[in-house]
């Protein structure tokens, strides 16, 4: 499902984010990668989601090599890959609804299935009630849990998660943990980028453990 | 991309000018000013030049024939100068219509003095073609012509006039475009720096679009058909301020000031507008779509 090999990342200023790394996460895994700030957590999610392209090494997602992926085909292959991140990056002038749908608007979905999907996502992650409401009217929970729905709504197979839990207090970060949890019983490949050590030992996963940007440590096999 | 997609598109683009009122606001408005501007001033330059043009249409080359000439003979040459491209018009003066305006002028009220002349016309000789010129410019080519026409006694121009109407007319087309080209540009300039710095705040947003998996083309079509929207309004408004106040202060001073009036003709609002209204809309919509165009393009690469 994903698969890097030698992958190495260097920035235009000399700035060395992952050296040598490779891993290999199954279909249906749920995967914590974690480390310290600046480990080069986040630049693997950057790579998976050919935000950046690395300077040394092979990525495999969901079978296709990014190299290999035009500026063009970048949307279509992104479709394929729900994505989450600390500060939800919600729109922020469309209500909870319209966020939601937008996932769909970008696919060319028809108007049928908006009406559909929509609602069915809302009340997976608890807020078929607030679709009307504006993102800065919602908790950070409620924000995380919109941007799930909005990473979910097109059924990916791979569910990236960059420090989901970064912005909440515990209770809301052990309820997106459950959700993110739920949704990996139902089949989706789920990878998780924290720091919160607390939420990993409890969860009891696969965890690769980052250090300076390469991989010092990983239980796959052991959990 | 599909139909429906399209008017969503269309509608997120009426949409975003509602969502960034102070973005929307400050487009809008700094695109009316400078259109305001430069309709002002092009309506001021119009009129100008048609003032120079009027003048330059009352100067005149006079062609005197040698004596002993029939009127016949004469009109036979006026027929052949007529064929000249520089005449904009020409009018023959008979010796008979010289002497009687000749009369009318100096001997008004003494009309007696004259009648020792009654049987002996002293300007038999005077029968005159007056010739006005399309271009005053062109008054030293159509003279050397009449001077060596068979049968031209004499050719009486106003050099000096036409010279300083055609230098007039030169420097103020030369002010006029100056003018007009350094407020095209700084509009431009303008604009554009609002759309980019409005594009430039919304980049996340662009970045989210750009993550979730939207093609350049989806982002990018309701910022454009926002920078079109911004376009027509910021150009309507203006356009339709100074077709109002134009029209307006031409009736009002064809009424109150008659003098003025008569001493010169006022471009007609929709003359002006023919060629005001398709530059301010094309400049106000070109550059919203290009703006937000060429801003944006810098933001998809994510």
């Amino acid at each position: 499902m994903i698969r890097l090999e030698h992958v190495s990342k260097t920035y235009e200023a000399g700035v060395v984010a992952i050296t040598d790394v490779s891993l290999h996460i199954k279909p249906g895994e749920f995967v914590f990668i974690v480390g310290a700030s600046g480990s080069g957590k986040s630049t693997i999610i950057k790579l998976l989601l050919k935000e950046l392209a690395p300077t040394h090494g092979t990525i495999t997602v969901n079978g296709r090599d990014l190299s290999s992926i035009s500026h063009k085909q970048v949307p279509i292959f992104r479709r394929n890959i729900g994505v989450v991140f600390q500060d939800f990056r919600l729109l922020p002038d469309r209500n909870v609804y319209e966020n939601v749908a937008f996932a769909l608007r970008v696919v060319e979905a028809p108007k049928k299935e908006i009406k559909r999907k929509v609602p069915l996502m809302l009340s997976m992650v608890g807020l078929a009630a607030k679709y009307r409401s504006l993102p800065k009217q919602l908790s950070g929970g409620e924000q995380q849990r919109v941007a799930i729905a909005r990473a979910l709504v097109n059924e990916p197979k791979i569910l990236l998660a960059d420090e989901p839990t970064g912005n909440l207090d515990n209770k809301n970060a052990w309820e997106i943990m459950r959700l993110l949890d739920e949704i990996n019983k139902k089949g989706t490949t789920v990878v998780v980028v924290t720091h919160n050590m607390d939420i990993v030992k409890a969860m009891k996963k696969r965890v690769i453990t980052i250090k300076k940007g390469s991989i010092i440590d990983d239980n796959e096999g052991e959990v | 991309m599909k139909f429906r997609t399209f008017t969503y598109n269309v509608g997120q683009g009426f949409k975003n000018i509602a969502r960034n009122k102070m973005f929307s606001f400050a487009s809008i408005a700094t695109m009316a000013a400078c259109i305001f501007l430069l309709g002002l001033f092009y309506s001021i330059g119009v009129n100008f030049q048609s003032m120079v043009k009027d003048a330059e249409s009352n100067v005149a080359v006079t062609v005197f024939f040698q004596d002993g000439m029939s009127e016949d003979d004469i009109k036979a040459i006026g027929q052949e100068i007529a064929n000249r491209p520089e005449i904009a018009k020409m009018e023959f003066v008979s010796a008979d219509e010289a002497w009687e305006n000749f009369k009318k002028e100096y001997f008004a009220g003494k009309e007696d003095l004259a009648e020792g002349f009654a049987t002996d016309n002293p300007l038999a000789n005077d029968a005159k073609y007056v010739i006005y010129l399309n271009d005053v410019s062109e008054q030293d080519s159509l003279v050397k012509y009449l001077e060596g026409v068979n049968g031209v006694r004499e050719v009486h121009r106003s050099e000096i006039t036409a010279k300083t109407l055609s230098d007039f007319n030169n420097l103020s087309t030369f002010i006029m475009i100056a003018v007009i080209a350094i407020l095209i540009g700084v509009s431009i300039f303008l604009i554009s720096n609002t759309v980019t710095v409005g594009i430039s705040v919304r980049k996340d947003e662009i970045s989210i679009m750009k993550l979730i998996g939207a093609k350049d083309n989806f982002v990018r079509a309701p910022f454009v058909v926002e920078g079109i929207l911004i376009g027509l309004i910021g150009s309507a408004i203006p356009l339709a301020i100074l077709y109002f106040l134009y029209y307006r202060l031409v009736s009002y001073v064809q009424t109150k000031y008659k003098v003025i009036s008569t001493m010169m003709d006022f471009v007609p609002v929709n003359t002006v507008f023919r060629v005001l209204l398709p530059v301010s809309v094309i400049l106000g919509v070109g550059i919203g779509f290009l703006g937000s165009r060429l801003t944006l393009k810098r933001h998809l690469n994510v």
